[in-house]
């Protein structure tokens, strides 16, 4: 029974001094915040060397202040060179992917909101989880060190494919030691997911309260289960990966690496192993990870429609299918990668086919969100905006995933600025989105405070505009043919044209990037002096919207919800006020 | 803000579509037989995903603004979903997307499910940091081995051939530039010597990594005579950007005339 898991299992009294409460503490609470300030100092690193690189497109003679001394081997006199573009490029593609989006969704709000949402006390394994978060510090931290070694960060990109990741520094600046180091952060980093990921799926599955059936389960907290499946088959594949990257550098093994190589002017005395094994490997943990970082951004934005359109969500069943159809798939169709990498033409069909089929669970949410706006009486505070927000974006890129799905056209779209295009719209903005809904949503509950609305609204309306402006154009470089990775336009006759265009993306980057700094002031400025916040600012259902803003610590005060309905009965007919909360004893005629 | 939201989405999809429709940036000019096809399945997806697009768009943007809360009290309407129309706009997107994506192969098979036309010229490529070179097998029509331990960039032994000790190599022609018969069947023989490189030609609708310790065949017929852009479309380290190299597509009158010089030049 679910009462007696939830007494015996993770109950911790409430910690004293400062190191217990705010550095080492077991509270998930206080560990979803840490993971959301990681996240957020990782964000600004990213986008702050994405800048670095628009600077370069557009101007690529321009001498960059201080970057001399950042790192004067990179850019000498502030000017970019060729591979220190690489080692930006690289650093941006991994510092997003791994630290932003696989962290504040699952890490973040997933650690702070779903024990709340089930009625629970804390995760079911609270060590485990402060574990999982000192983890992912430390991997963050041997990342960013490789800023401040000689020879600077990797020059390979987020995907490090071998043998440019694997022959050592003969192939490259940065191949070196900051191959090395970019390889055991990564290692740390899927121990840090599997833990966690644990965690999740025997919380989820263990500690709900009494009547809280699966199909009874908020949105959010079906995302972050399926994310969290997700999570500890793929970083699993990873971690071996890595590890047979790194044997391969420094153990002289040659899993990665074939014989008869000659890399700068160098005999590469390894031999037997395959440069594809490591991209099969990458991608089979590579497209599950793009699914891990979008579904609770799903999550958040069902949940958050419905909640500010004070109707039920339009096809509950149908999302939880769609959700698990999305991850269940995404298992199968990595190959899309790979179509003109040497593998098998035939292997191509089929993951071709099978990629096709993951558009339709993310046509049918499509389909569900907007019917929960239909008819609906909408509210439109940040949170909901994000979430709007989210639905367009996530159609963009969508869309542009069934170019690249068909092999006939991949092969000449593949690693050209349309595939930028693509991962750009979904991951970098619709998955950014998601977080930003979900942070304008639940920062009430997580600081005790509100937001200031007007500065919000402002940063959607420019961030919105202006993802646009950066990100529909690169599908334009993209059908002229400018390939990936290129640091300057000016090798080939028919990329020198696109110089405009660069310059367009640049600046609308620019101004997009600023304004996020509304959305920083807005956060440090609200923790300490916002508005103080009420239990349920926004007339929600769920538990969370139960208990004070902030909660307490055990989160419900020794109490145990019991709950008698789904997440979204808004707008029942008939009932007191325009929404039921989840452990209201109110009848309602839909009940399951 | 309802209004000002929906507007930014009309604009930003009535802005898109025209660009593109306009073909303000677009493919370049195709000069291979397979590459129409190409071109016809790009602009086939691009009709149906440019109406959905605008469709999903407009759609959200106009629920959006009709069903804001004018604040007279009334409350949402109440339903939970609609069964039979999730069945249908499911089946609808399979059969839609699926077969799109049949309808793509013919393309995909005669590239890469059946092998080069008897006859076809072969030609071998060769990606390194930063350089691309062709190796054509000269009268004999072999190809003669390659000795890494050879390998002299400095005198120009790029391949690490011994012409005086292998018999195959010595009327092997090494080139910086691929020049090609037009209206001819080609096969290339991708090959690289240190990292991961690919072969992208625009205009031909081409594209082909070359992975170090395979070798691999491809084969297509180019339509046009010119001279085109060959790219590196994988990232191979610092000098990616400019890895660059021509095509040359010559009257078969030319071809030979320039074989035989860069025989002479070997």
């Amino acid at each position: 029974m679910a009462e007696v898991h939830a007494e015996a299992v993770h109950r911790h009294p409430a910690p004293q001094g400062f190191i217990r409460r705010y550095i080492f503490s077991l509270d998930h609470k206080v560990i979803g915040i840490q993971y959301w300030f990681l996240a957020l100092f990782s964000v600004f690193v990213g986008l702050l060397l994405s800048i670095l690189i628009r600077v370069h497109l557009a101007w690529p003679q321009a001498h960059i202040p201080l970057l001399d001394k950042l790192s004067p081997v990179g850019a000498p006199h502030g000017q970019i060179t060729p591979e220190y573009y690489l080692a930006l490029l690289t650093m941006h593609g991994t510092i997003m992917v791994f630290f932003v989006l696989t962290t504040a969704p699952q890490g973040g709000f997933g650690n702070f909101a779903l024990p709340i949402q089930i009625g629970a006390e804390d995760m079911a394994f609270p060590r485990l989880n402060m574990l999982s978060f000192w983890t992912t510090f430390v991997a963050l931290m041997v990342l960013m060190a490789t800023f401040f070694i000689t020879d600077g960060p990797p020059i390979s990109g987020w995907t490090a494919y071998p043998p440019l990741s694997a022959v050592g520094g003969s192939s490259g600046p940065g191949e070196a030691m900051g191959q090395n180091l970019w390889v055991i952060s990564i290692a740390l980093f899927c121990v840090a997911s599997m833990l966690g990921a644990l965690n999740f799926i025997a919380t989820t599955l263990d500690l709900r309260a009494r009547g809280l059936s699966m199909m009874r389960l908020p949105l959010t907290c079906w995302s972050w289960f399926i994310t969290a499946v997700l999570s500890l088959l793929s970083f699993a594949v990873l971690l071996a990966a890595g590890a047979l990257l790194l044997l391969d550098r420094i153990g002289g093994t040659s899993f990665f690496i074939p014989g008869g190589l000659i890399v700068s002017d160098k005999i590469i005395n390894h031999s037997g192993g395959s440069p594809l094994l490591w991209q099969h490997l990458f991608w089979f943990f590579g497209h599950p990870e793009v699914y891990i970082a979008i579904l609770p951004g799903m999550g958040a934005t069902s949940h958050i429609l419905s909640t500010f359109a004070r109707k039920p969500i339009f096809g509950y069943k149908a999302m939880v299918a769609a959700m698990g159809a999305i991850g269940f798939l995404g298992f199968m169709v990595w190959g899309h990668h790979m179509f003109v990498s040497g593998m098998s033409p035939y292997s191509a069909f089929a993951f071709s086919v099978l990629t096709m089929a993951i558009a339709v669970p993310s046509a049918i949410k499509t389909f569900n969100w907007l019917g929960t706006i239909l008819g609906g009486k909408l509210r439109f505070p940040t949170p909901m905006l994000f979430a709007l927000g989210f639905v367009s974006l996530f159609v963009t890129g969508g869309l542009s995933g069934i170019f690249l799905g068909q092999p006939a056209i991949d092969i000449f779209f593949h690693d050209t600025y349309f595939v930028l295009a693509h991962f750009h719209m979904i991951m970098g903005v619709a998955a950014i989105f998601g977080i930003f809904a979900g942070t304008y949503f639940w920062f009430p509950k997580m600081f005790g405070r509100m937001m200031n609305e007007t500065l919000g609204k402002i940063h959607f309306a420019v961030t919105f505009a202006g993802v646009y402006a950066i990100f529909m154009p690169m599908h334009f470089l993209g059908l002229v043919g400018h390939p990936r990775r290129y640091s300057e336009i000016s090798g080939f006759e028919f990329l020198k044209p696109l110089a405009g265009l660069h310059e367009f993306i640049s600046i609308a980057a620019f101004i997009t990037g600023a304004v996020q700094l509304v959305f920083l002031f807005n956060v440090f400025w609200s923790i300490f002096k916002g508005k103080k916040a009420p239990a349920n600012p926004w007339e929600a259902t769920t538990l969370e919207w139960t208990v004070s803003s902030p909660p307490p610590h055990d989160n419900f005060a020794g109490k145990h919800p019991v709950v008698y309905h789904g997440a979204y009965e808004f707008g029942v007919p008939g009932a007191e006020k325009d929404y039921i909360m989840q452990d209201s004893p109110e009848k309602v005629a839909a009940d399951h | 803000m309802a209004l000002l939201l929906a507007v930014i989405i009309a604009l930003m999809t009535l802005v898109s579509v025209g660009l593109f429709a306009a073909h303000v940036w677009w493919l370049p000019a195709v000069i291979s037989t397979h590459g129409p096809a190409v071109d016809r399945q790009i602009v086939l997806t691009m009709y149906i995903t440019g109406a959905i697009f605008v469709l999903a768009q407009l759609a959200l943007a106009y629920l959006l603004w009709k069903h804001r809360d004018r604040g007279d009290g009334t409350r949402a309407q109440f339903f939970h979903g609609n069964n039979k129309l999730e069945a249908i706009w499911t089946i609808a997107a399979t059969v839609l997307f699926i077969g799109l994506n049949l309808m793509g192969y013919r393309v995909w098979a005669g590239l890469h499910f059946m092998g080069a036309e008897p006859g076809a010229t072969q030609i071998e490529v060769w990606g390194q940091q930063f350089a691309w070179y062709f190796r054509y097998p000269g009268p004999d029509g072999k190809f003669g081995p390659t000795h890494v331990e050879k390998v002299d960039d400095a005198t120009a032994n790029y391949l690490g051939l011994d012409r005086d000790h292998d018999a195959d190599s010595k009327d092997d022609i090494v080139t910086s530039t691929l020049a090609i018969p037009v209206n001819h069947p080609v096969q290339l023989i991708l090959r690289s010597k240190d990292v991961t490189h690919s072969f992208f030609v625009r205009e031909l609708r081409f594209k082909q990594d070359l992975v170090p310790g395979m070798i691999i065949p491809v084969h297509f017929t180019a339509t046009q005579t010119g001279r085109y852009e060959i790219a590196c479309a994988e990232l191979c380290g610092l000098g990616h950007y400019k890895m660059r190299a021509f095509l040359q597509v010559m009257t078969e009158e030319d071809y030979q005339k320039w074989l035989q010089n860069m025989a002479a030049a070997q």
